[in-house]
């Protein structure tokens, strides 16, 4: 294993993060959507401002570091990615915006007229942006992406394509799952009228997603023969089986009511998809549009080619060590501290400021 | 590469190596990119000077007992909170940005300045979490840990942006790698971290946050004391912010004089530009206003031999002038001069009042403090210093050009040339337009609630807006 490989599993590790924290905001943002009219949809609300408020900054962080430890470690795949995918990215970028000011003012409005503002300005942005993500990863599997020393690909239809279109949808119907399997435990602890809803909407979105993966398999099989190829090898083949097999066992362990143990599972069946990706994509990181046969060694776009100097990687492997080892108790004080209760001497004036 | 070589298989729009932005195109990718940054930079400042400014509040809070100092902290972190979600936001914006407008500055150079974006990406995600804790932890730590917490914020801001500026450094200064026929090979990402420029770039930065930051939280409390609320409240509101800023301004001008000699000993172009020198001259004279046309500066006040003073400390040393490159290799003359004046001419009348201010204190004056003038003047730092902070920053940026690394990569084949990046800046624009309008609001509501004095443990269980 090279330096390189390091740093590209530590990247697929920051995207993975991103993908199960980042992506349960974004999912939270589509209940939001539908949790109905102002009054009865309130509760639901509650909870899901209750869930994500003091967390999806932090959750944000993974993807900046998905986008530095890229074009540090391969500068001119994130170069290409940046330069075709320039509109699903700025859209991405909005919706993140939109995402954080909406959630973050309609915490703070007082009137019911501008909290619906903010309110509706974080929930479209949260359905759009993940879709936004998933056509972007969809055009980069599907070969429609070059790397930046051949060009730019194009504007449009590297990322407006049938598997794009796959992705994108698979993308926001995994943040909706994902987030319904996470409300269901905390609407456990907060809200335990909600968990009837919640667990529902669980099982439809894992349902529904298992029909977009379905129906994403036979557009990648038309789309981009080549990708399709290369994910019934046997490591991506037995990823895609290990995320159906999670998939299906999250659904009798919420039909069981088992709500921490399925947690894990949903995050494993959203976690495998990914995996089986990269596993599928593997050595390239930019695959060709004409197919994987015949370009390995020397396409561009294979690993070792791309990767930055070895002493970048180095240095950039050192610093992510010594940044976990800093983060790693940093998170978990974090943590640790939001399950202690507000210490009771001052309970009894907590309307101090306001 | 290889199907490259094939173009038959491939529609004639992939093969673009050759292809080039359209100049609206490219004025649309550099407004946004100013305009972004611009942006930031003012929130990231208060991101790195706030904590330290807030930690202080409590601190006193704690050794006097003066419940004042305490409901300020409290005050103050909850802005902190607001700024620093919402410069979490447009900082994710410019990372997308780099590609996204300069994908042929990234993927060649991407590698070279990826080490100090990781450990600020570290940094920043260490000053979230502490910052959550301090924000969150005022009733479930004890006063001194909860103090303590908020430690890990001030150094990690601080640490988050001496990366970020060494960066940018690295653009004025590209050290740390070697072109072997137009490949970065063999880089030494250490090199280029810690290069010429890394070190006053990025105290002058660091300065500048806190100038930023002190006179502004100042300005808002100079004009409530303006607005007749001349109680304890708010003269502590007043005088510790200030007090921050007025210290740095003196050690501003020492520090902006070490820059000024490392623009003169690396980047003679760019000292040039600022001083609207098109020839090269012994004993140059310093100029103060004028407009640079036709090739040369009219009707600006020269004060003989004052430039090489100051620039190599010789009154006849020689300073090179914009003739010593080919004419489109200069910056536009006009923006630098006069973004450097304004950035001085400011600099300088916050010293003025900064002086004033440690007069008064000498000699005991209290009764400055609450003079209308002085107070009108006081509230007028504020702005000055974020004018200070943009123009010196447009100073910097421009004075670089047509170089987005200086001597290497030319900014103009370092846009995307995606069509349609005139397109994307209105988007941002009016984007950043309702976040300002709506940063503004959140901001004013948190300063319009009234402070209620409570007991020493006064709770915020209700959360805050961010994080």
């Amino acid at each position: 294993m090279t330096a390189a490989d390091l740093l590209l599993g530590v990247l697929f590790l920051a995207l993975t993060s991103y993908a199960l924290f980042g992506g349960a905001d974004f999912g939270a943002g589509f209940w939001d959507l539908f949790a109905g009219r102002a009054r009865t949809g309130s509760p639901q609300r509650r909870l899901i401002e209750h869930a994500i408020g003091p967390v999806w900054e932090a959750n944000h962080v993974w993807l900046i570091f998905t986008i530095v430890l890229l074009w540090t470690g391969f500068p001119t795949v994130f170069a290409g990615v940046a330069a075709t995918m320039y509109i699903p990215l700025t859209a991405a970028a909005l919706g993140i915006i939109g995402r954080g000011a909406g959630f973050a003012f309609r915490k703070t409005s007082a009137t019911l007229a501008r909290q619906r503002l903010f309110g509706a300005g974080f929930a479209f942005s949260s359905l759009v942006t993940p879709f936004f993500f998933g056509a972007v990863a969809g055009g980069i599997a599907s070969g429609r992406v070059p790397p930046w020393t051949a060009g730019r690909g194009a504007v449009l239809t590297s990322w407006w394509n049938p598997t794009s279109v796959a992705t994108g949808a698979l993308a926001v119907g995994g943040c909706a799952y994902l987030a319904a399997v996470f409300l269901t435990f905390d609407a456990q602890r907060e809200a335990p009228a909600l968990v009837p809803t919640f667990r529902r909407r669980a099982l439809w979105a894992g349902a529904g997603v298992g029909v977009l993966a379905a129906a994403g398999l036979l557009t990648v099989r038309a789309d981009a023969g080549g990708l399709a190829d290369r994910l019934w090898r046997p490591l991506p083949a037995s990823l895609i089986a290990l995320s159906a097999v999670a998939g299906l066992a999250s659904i009798a362990l919420l039909a069981l009511g088992r709500y921490v143990a399925v947690r894990l599972t949903g995050a494993i069946a959203v976690a495998a998809v990914l995996w089986g990706w990269a596993a599928a994509q593997y050595p390239y990181l930019l695959p060709p549009r004409a197919g994987y046969s015949g370009y390995s060694g020397s396409a561009g776009s294979v690993l070792q080619d791309v990767a930055a100097t070895p002493a970048v990687m180095r240095a950039t492997l050192w610093a992510v060590l010594v940044g976990v080892a800093i983060l790693t108790p940093s998170l978990w004080w974090l943590y640790r501290l939001f399950q202690t209760p507000v210490r009771p001497s001052s309970a009894t004036d907590a309307d101090g400021e306001r | 590469m290889e199907y490259l070589l094939s173009p038959s298989l491939l529609p004639p729009s992939v093969s673009v190596l050759a292809e080039a932005a359209t100049p609206g195109d490219f004025a649309a990718a550099r407004t946004q990119m100013a305009f972004s940054l611009g942006w930031h930079i003012i929130i990231a400042s208060f991101g790195v000077a706030m904590p330290a400014i807030t930690l202080f509040m409590e601190w006193r809070g704690h050794r006097t007992g003066d419940v004042h100092y305490r409901l300020l902290a409290r005050r103050w972190a909850r802005a902190m909170g607001v700024l620093f979600a919402v410069g979490a936001v447009s900082g994710t914006i410019l990372s997308f940005e780099m590609g996204l407008l300069w994908p042929g500055l990234m993927g060649t150079y991407g590698e070279a300045i990826g080490l100090p974006f990781t450990l600020e990406g570290f940094a920043f995600f260490i000053e979230a979490i502490f910052l959550g804790i301090y924000l969150y932890g005022w009733d479930r730590l004890s006063p001194r840990v909860h103090l303590l917490s908020g430690v890990p914020v001030l150094i990690a801001g601080i640490a988050g942006t001496f990366c970020v500026v060494s960066a940018n450094a690295w653009m004025n200064q590209p050290k740390g790698f070697d072109l072997v026929d137009g490949k970065v090979v063999g880089v030494d990402p250490w090199g280029a971290m810690f290069n010429r420029a890394t070190g006053p770039q990025s105290v002058h930065m660091m300065v500048a946050a806190f100038m930023v930051t002190g006179f502004c939280i100042a300005s808002v409390y100079a004009i409530g004391m303006l607005r007749g609320r001349n109680d304890r409240y708010h003269r502590l509101g007043f005088l510790v912010p200030f007090t921050f800023a007025a210290v740095m301004a003196p050690v501003q001008v020492g520090v902006g004089d070490w820059a000024a000699h490392y623009v003169a000993d690396y980047q003679p172009v760019k000292l040039a530009a600022m001083e609207g020198l098109y020839r090269t001259e012994k004993g140059a004279p310093l100029h103060v206003g004028g407009v640079a046309i036709d090739g040369e500066l009219r009707y600006a006040i020269e004060i003989p031999n004052a430039l090489s003073l100051l620039a190599h400390w010789n009154p006849n040393a020689e300073i090179a002038g914009l003739n010593t490159v080919p004419a489109d290799q200069r910056p536009p003359v006009n923006i630098v001069h006069w973004s450097f004046q304004l950035m001085v001419g400011a600099g300088f009348a916050m010293l003025a009042v900064a002086a004033a201010f440690g007069f008064a204190w000498w000699r005991r004056r209290r009764g400055w403090l609450t003079n209308r003038w002085f107070l009108r003047a006081a509230a007028l730092c504020g702005p000055a210093a974020v004018l200070a902070l943009e123009a010196g920053w447009t100073t910097t940026e421009t004075g670089r050009q047509p170089w987005v690394v200086y001597g290497v990569l030319r900014t103009h084949d370092a846009v995307n040339t995606a069509p349609g990046l005139r397109a994307g800046l209105v988007v941002i624009l009016v984007v950043y337009t309702l976040l300002t309008v709506a940063t503004a609001y959140v901001l004013r509501r948190l300063a319009r609630d009234k402070p209620v004095p409570a007991a020493p443990q006064e709770s915020d269980v209700e959360t805050f807006p961010v994080p």
